[in-house]
C-alpha cells in the first residue's frame, strides 16, 4: 500500500495499540515478579480479555437484535432505560440475576444444573483463535481452524444434558432436533472450509489472514468463484449451526415450546442464551476470517475491519430472523444432506480447477459448472407433490 | 521457567487422573446418560493429554471424531431406547470369569509390547514436531494407498447404512 509514512505509522500504532498495551503491563511486570508470574500473567491478561468480551458482545447482540427486529416489525424495540435503550441489556442482567431458580422435581438434578455452565465452555474457547486483529489472536495455533471446527462440535454434548437432565417431553423433543441439525449441518460446513486450506495452504486461522492480503489488502477469498459459493454455503451452515432462525428448529416456540431450554430459568436459561449468541458472534468472526480477509482492509486499523465484518454478518443473521419462516424438519435435512453437501464437494474440484487456470477462464468454466450442478441438484430435490385428488360428490 | 514446568506436570497428571477416575465411572455407574456423559470427560481429557505432549492434530481430531460425532450417536441411541424412564441398569452381566481371562491376557500382551518397545529418547526425537502439512504429505505420498482403501470402506459402510436403513420400504 502506498500511504506517507506519518499516517502509516499512525495507522500502525492505532492497529497495535491493544498489543502494545499488554507489551507495556508485562514489561512493567517483568521488573518485579519472576518469569514464570509474567508468563502467567500473559496467559490471564489475554483470558480476561476474552472472557470479559464474551459476555459483553453478548448482551450488547441481545439489544442490537431486538433493536432490529423492532424496526423490521415496524416498531422501536427497547428505549426505555438509558438512551437509545443501551442500558437495558444491563437492566435484562440484574433481572436475571434476581429471578428464581427452578429446577423441576423429577429433573436429573446434577446434569440439569451442569448443563449451561458446561455450554458456555466451549462458546468461550472458540475465542482463542478468532483472529481479532493484527496479532491479535489470543493463542496461534497452527491448526486454529480444527481446533475452532472440533471445539465448536461439543457444543450438542451440553445441549443433550440439558434437555435430558430437565425430564420434560419438550425438552426431550428439542435435544433430538439438535443432535440430528447440528451433525448433519457440520458435515458441509467443515467441507466448506476445505478449499480455503487447499488455497492457504495452512490451518492457522493468522496464516489463512495473511494469505488474503494482496493490493489494497483487498485479495480476499470471497472474490474468487470457489470462495463465493463456500462463503454462503458456510454461512448458512453457521446459521443452523447456532440454531437460528430460520433453522432454529430444536427451540421453536410454537411447536416444542423452547426446546432444550423449556425448565430453565434465571441465570441458567441466560448462560444458554449467552451460549448461543457467543456462538453466532464467533462463527460470524471465522467466516470473515475465512471468507472476507478477516482484519485485511484498506486504510482503517485492523480490528475495526474484523468487527466491522463480523457485525455485518450478525446483522445478515437478524435480517434472516425477521425475514424467514421456520423450516420443515425433513426439508431442513434434506437441505443440508442432498443440496449443500453435494455442493460443496464440486466446489472444493472447482477450487482445484482455478488453481490451475487463469483467472478470467476460471470465473467462465466455473461459473458453467455452477450453474449446471445448481440445476440439476435443484431437479433431484424436487419435492415429490401429490396429484390433487378429486372427490365428486355422490350426487 | 521451573515453577512453570512444575504447573504443567501437575497439570498433566491431574488430567490423566481425571481420565482414570471418569473412565471407571463409566463401568460403574448405573445410569446409562451419566455414563455416556463420563466417556465423553474421558474422551476429552485423553484429547488434553494429547494437546500437552504437542501431538495438536491428533488432539483436534480426537475431539471433533469422538467428542463431536461419535458420543453424539452414543446419546442418540441412549435416547431412542426403551431404558431411558429407569433411572439404573445392572453394569454386570454373568461372564465374569471370561472377562477376567480376557482382561488378564489383554494386559500381558499390553506389557509385554510396552516393555519390548525400545523407546528412544533422543534430543532430536524430542525436538521433533510432526505439523499438519507433513501429515498431509505423507496421507498423499507414501501412505495413499491405505489412505484410499479407508476412504473405499468407508463409503462402502455409508452405502451400506442407506440399504439396510431402506430395506423396509
Amino acid at each position: 500500500m502506498n500511504m506517507p509514512p506519518l499516517l502509516r505509522d499512525i495507522e500502525f500504532a492505532v492497529d497495535l495499540s491493544f498489543v502494545n498495551a499488554k507489551g507495556w503491563i508485562l514489561d512493567l511486570l517483568s521488573h518485579i515478579v519472576p518469569d514464570w508470574v509474567v508468563v502467567f500473567a500473559s496467559i490471564v491478561i489475554s483470558g480476561v480479555a476474552i472472557l470479559v468480551l464474551g459476555p459483553v458482545i453478548m448482551m450488547y447482540l441481545t439489544l442490537l437484535e431486538r433493536k432490529l427486529i423492532g424496526r423490521i416489525q415496524n416498531r422501536y424495540g427497547p428505549n426505555r432505560v438509558g438512551i437509545w435503550g443501551l442500558l437495558q441489556p444491563i437492566a435484562d442482567g440484574i433481572k436475571m440475576f434476581t429471578k428464581e431458580d427452578i429446577v423441576p422435581v423429577y429433573a436429573d438434578k446434577v446434569i440439569h444444573c451442569l448443563a449451561p455452565i458446561v455450554i458456555v465452555i466451549p462458546a468461550l474457547m472458540v475465542f482463542l483463535v478468532v483472529p481479532f486483529g493484527e496479532r491479535m489472536t489470543a493463542v496461534n495455533l497452527n491448526i486454529g481452524l480444527l481446533y475452532f471446527i472440533a471445539v465448536s462440535s461439543i457444543t450438542t454434548i451440553p445441549i443433550f444434558m440439558g434437555s435430558w437432565g430437565s425430564r420434560n417431553k419438550y425438552s426431550l423433543l428439542g435435544g433430538m432436533r439438535t443432535a440430528a441439525q447440528m451433525i448433519s449441518y457440520e458435515v458441509p460446513m467443515t467441507l466448506s472450509v476445505v478449499p480455503v486450506i487447499m488455497m492457504s495452504q495452512s490451518l492457522s486461522t493468522n496464516k489463512i489472514v495473511l494469505s488474503q492480503s494482496g493490493s489494497y489488502d483487498m485479495n480476499w477469498f470471497i472474490f474468487t468463484p470457489w470462495g463465493i459459493v463456500g462463503f454462503i454455503i458456510f454461512f448458512l451452515c453457521a446459521v443452523a449451526e447456532c440454531n437460528r432462525p430460520p433453522f432454529d428448529l430444536p427451540e421453536a416456540e410454537s411447536e416444542i415450546i423452547a426446546g432444550f431450554h423449556t425448565e430453565y430459568s434465571g441465570m441458567k436459561f441466560a448462560l444458554f442464551y449467552m451460549a448461543e449468541y457467543m456462538n453466532a458472534f464467533t462463527l460470524c468472526g471465522i467466516a470473515a476470517t475465512l471468507f472476507l480477509g478477516g482484519w485485511q482492509g484498506p486504510f482503517l486499523p485492523s480490528w475495526i475491519w474484523f468487527l466491522g465484518k463480523t457485525f455485518v454478518l450478525i446483522c445478515v443473521m437478524i435480517w434472516f430472523r425477521g425475514t424467514f419462516p421456520r423450516f420443515r424438519v425433513d426439508q431442513l435435512m434434506g437441505f443440508a444432506w442432498k443440496f449443500l453437501l453435494p455442493l460443496t464437494l464440486i466446489n472444493i474440484l472447482v477450487a482445484g480447477l482455478c488453481h490451475f487456470i487463469s483467472e478470467k477462464t476460471g470465473w467462465i468454466y466455473s461459473f458453467i459448472i455452477f450453474s449446471i450442478s445448481f440445476w440439476v441438484l435443484v431437479r433431484l430435490n424436487r419435492p415429490w407433490m401429490p396429484e390433487k385428488r378429486h372427490y365428486p360428490l355422490a350426487n | 521457567m521451573d515453577m512453570l514446568s512444575l504447573i504443567i506436570k501437575f497439570g498433566i497428571y491431574g488430567t490423566m487422573a481425571l481420565a482414570l477416575i471418569a473412565a471407571i465411572a463409566v463401568v460403574t455407574l448405573r445410569n446409562l446418560f451419566h455414563s455416556a456423559l463420563c466417556l465423553a470427560a474421558v474422551l476429552i481429557a485423553t484429547a488434553m493429554i494429547y494437546a500437552a505432549f504437542h501431538a495438536d492434530f491428533l488432539a483436534a481430531a480426537q475431539i471433533l471424531l469422538y467428542v463431536g460425532a461419535v458420543m453424539t450417536l452414543i446419546i442418540f441411541a441412549i435416547m431412542l431406547t426403551e431404558q431411558l424412564g429407569s433411572k439404573t441398569i445392572r453394569q454386570t452381566n454373568r461372564q465374569n470369569l471370561a472377562a477376567l481371562a480376557g482382561l488378564l491376557v489383554f494386559v500381558v500382551i499390553l506389557g509385554r509390547v510396552i516393555f519390548k518397545t525400545p523407546w528412544p529418547v533422543t534430543e532430536k526425537a524430542l525436538a521433533s514436531k510432526v505439523t499438519v502439512m507433513e501429515l498431509g504429505k505423507a496421507f498423499m505420498g507414501p501412505y495413499v494407498f491405505p489412505f484410499e482403501v479407508i476412504s473405499i470402506i468407508l463409503i462402502a459402510a455409508l452405502l451400506g447404512a442407506v440399504v439396510i436403513a431402506k430395506k423396509d420400504r
